[in-house]
């Protein structure tokens, strides 16, 4: 009886097990013999089953004489013999079969199944899948405004005092959004200093008006590169952080527990770290606009024959403060739209463990969409204001 | 008849410099539902670990029949280890796939059968644990207990020979716990499968094992060992009748635990 203990150490050919029926008079004597393993072949149940349809069979009697090794395998044949005799009105006598078959076979009608608990998978046609999806934006355009709205309420709360803010967890966000990125945010924007010099000089030195390279460096990065660089630098460091955290916080219930300690989750987890990159994110503007007009002296100095001062005095001419009060208000703006599509996506995670990378991802594009569509909008707005 | 089919011979066990258990020895009869027992901290959860490869003893070997899992090399350990199958105490189902997903994973990892057969068999291990009809559900979409029997349908999903539960009762409630243990022991007569149970509930512990062994927390070693009912009587240790009477040594309570278990 205890055929199915033994695990086949290195099998050279597969097991083989082979069923038979033999008809007597109304009752159908099935025989199982060989080795019914996971490795086997099986045999084809189909014809068996058949002919309990077609020779008006009213008893199943199973033979396990010759039956060697067995397991999952013949448990689920059996099954399907069984529900199919079942369904027939045939009667099946169990008793001829090993007692722990028996056993695992009574186990396994113990509970009956939930029918209802079955879940449909149907195929959908196109016109059907757009209503879907179609829906599924209404929604998610839904949870973003009710998120801004349950935003607004609780800064309003904050403000007045009324929920509970912590400021220690606001200089660590600072802490974290701030000094930690500064390596990140030199490296790019020198870069991107000096492909503007590049691109520019190519253009401008054929009308020898190399001076002219600073002009565009520095109102590059201040109006618009340098807020723009940090901004996506800053959605994929922090923004996906921040979905991350509260995802995870939301997958090990820690988001309920603050709930039920009557702390809003919102002035809790999502203020601070709003409130760290709208201070944050100026700050780093600004660095990254003296970073780009570095990078963008070190090529025009030495490849495009203009001197250091030169250079100086043309970038002191050509941006004036409110280049950098436009850059400013740009990246508070972006800092805002970040912090909301971190968390937003964070607040919104599923509870599973790739629901928070899922939030992780769907945080950048949301927040990197954002951002130049705030971004385009705000240049016209500037271009038509003439400021 | 009494067939060995896991000695633990002198295992050590540490974190680090700290030494959890020192110099445990005993044996695991084929078909025992087997309980290791002891306090919180004793190290009940690491000696699972031992036995089931996750974490390699500082001294000493756990062999399985002839073979010493440690002493084994990685090939080897994984062909003794393929014959056993853990539910682990929060029923470690991976929360990103259905149950289906979750039971059929070590079947299309072990084997080659067309995903029809697989999906049979998967129905098959889920309605053993009378969760029928729960194949397309997502773990987060039941209760504790289910959770539980999900994973104890993944542990059972190859038909293992030895069968490891970690605290199976842990965060059920009274009726829950029974019915898994009653499950246990319908599994153990069906499958003829050795059980070998992490826990601490004394409930669980009366109910359905057979042989034990008690880890001491102040003398770190197995300090005794056999059927919990015939320890809770006979054992000459304090701390094993302490533990088997809830904290309380007098003759009454141990006669009221008696009459409770055999209720």
């Amino acid at each position: 009886m205890k055929t199915s203990k033994i695990l086949p150490p290195a099998i050279n050919s597969a097991p083989s097990c082979a069923i038979s029926a033999i008809r007597q008079a109304k009752t159908l004597e099935i025989a199982l013999s060989g080795d019914w393993v996971l490795d086997a072949q099986l045999p084809a149940l189909e014809p068996i089953l058949a002919q309990i349809e077609t020779q008006a069979i009213e008893k199943i009697v199973v033979s396990t004489a010759a039956l060697g090794r067995w397991d999952s395998m013949l448990v689920t044949e059996l099954i399907k013999l069984i529900d199919y005799a079942e369904q027939k009105q045939v009667a099946v006598d169990k008793t001829t079969l090993p007692a722990s078959i028996q056993g695992l076979l009574t186990l396994v009608s113990a509970v009956p199944e939930r029918v209802d608990a079955h879940r449909d998978q149907t195929r959908t046609s196109w016109a059907r899948a757009l209503t879907v999806s179609t829906g599924k934006a209404i929604q998610h355009g839904r949870e973003m405004l009710i998120f801004v709205g349950e935003m607004i309420i609780s800064t309003f709360a904050t403000i007045r005092g009324q929920a509970h803010f912590r400021r220690q967890d606001l200089w660590l966000y600072i802490q974290e959004c701030g000094p930690s990125a500064l390596p990140i945010v030199t490296l790019i924007s020198l870069l991107v200093g000096l492909i503007l010099a590049f691109v520019g000089a190519v253009q401008l030195s054929l009308f020898g008006a190399q001076i002219y390279i600073a002009n565009l460096v520095s109102l590059g990065m201040t109006r618009e590169m340098g807020g723009l660089m940090t901004a996506i630098i800053m959605s994929g460091r922090t923004g996906a952080a921040y979905a991350a955290q509260i995802g995870t916080m939301h997958v090990n219930s820690e988001i309920d527990a603050l709930k039920t300690m009557n702390l809003d989750p919102m002035a809790f987890l999502v203020l601070p770290r709003m409130l760290a990159l709208i201070i944050i994110m100026p700050l780093l503007c600004l660095y990254a606009d003296l970073m780009g007009i570095i990078g963008g002296g070190f090529v025009t100095v030495n490849f495009f024959d203009v001197s250091l001062t030169e250079y100086l005095d043309r970038t002191a001419h050509a941006v004036k403060m409110k280049d950098f009060i436009i850059g400013f208000v740009k990246c508070s703006v972006f800092g805002i739209l970040i912090a909301l599509s971190g968390c937003m996506r964070g607040m919104q995670c599923g509870r599973s463990a790739s629901a928070v990378g899922d939030a992780g991802t769907s945080a950048v594009v949301t927040a990197i969409v954002f951002i130049v569509v705030a971004d385009s909008v705000m240049t016209i707005i500037c271009n038509r204001l003439g400021i | 008849m009494a067939e060995a089919c896991i000695t633990v011979k002198d295992l050590t066990m540490t974190y680090g410099d700290f030494v959890i258990q020192r110099d445990l020895n005993f044996t695991i009869n084929r078909g025992d539902v087997f309980i290791i027992m002891g306090g919180n901290g004793c190290g009940k959860t690491t000696l699972l670990r031992h036995m089931i490869g996750l974490k390699s003893p500082a001294k000493g070997d756990v062999c399985y029949g002839e073979q010493g899992l440690w002493q084994a090399n990685p090939k080897a350990r994984q062909q003794i280890l393929a014959r056993t199958g853990v539910l682990f105490q929060s029923g470690a189902l991976l929360s990103s796939m259905t149950l289906a997903e979750n039971v059929a994973l070590p079947i299309t990892e072990a084997t080659q059968l067309p995903p029809k057969k697989v999906r049979e068999i998967v129905s098959y291990k889920l309605a053993l644990v009378g969760l029928a009809g729960f194949e397309d559900y997502y773990p987060s979409e039941l209760s504790g207990g289910m959770q539980k029997r999900a994973g104890l349908a993944r542990a059972m999903a190859l038909d293992p020979e030895i069968l490891f539960f970690d605290e199976p009762s842990a965060g059920l409630d009274p009726i829950t716990a029974k019915l898994l243990d009653d499950l246990i022991l319908s599994l153990s007569s069906a499958l003829s499968a050795t059980i070998v149970v992490v826990t601490h509930d004394l409930d669980s512990i009366f109910a359905i094992g057979n042989n034990s062994v008690f880890l001491d927390a102040e003398t770190r070693t197995n300090i005794d060992g056999g059927a919990p009912q015939k320890l809770l009587h006979e054992s000459k240790h304090p701390n094993v009748i302490r533990f088997l009477n809830r904290g309380d040594q007098t003759e009454q309570n141990s006669n009221h635990r008696h009459m409770r278990s055999q209720a």
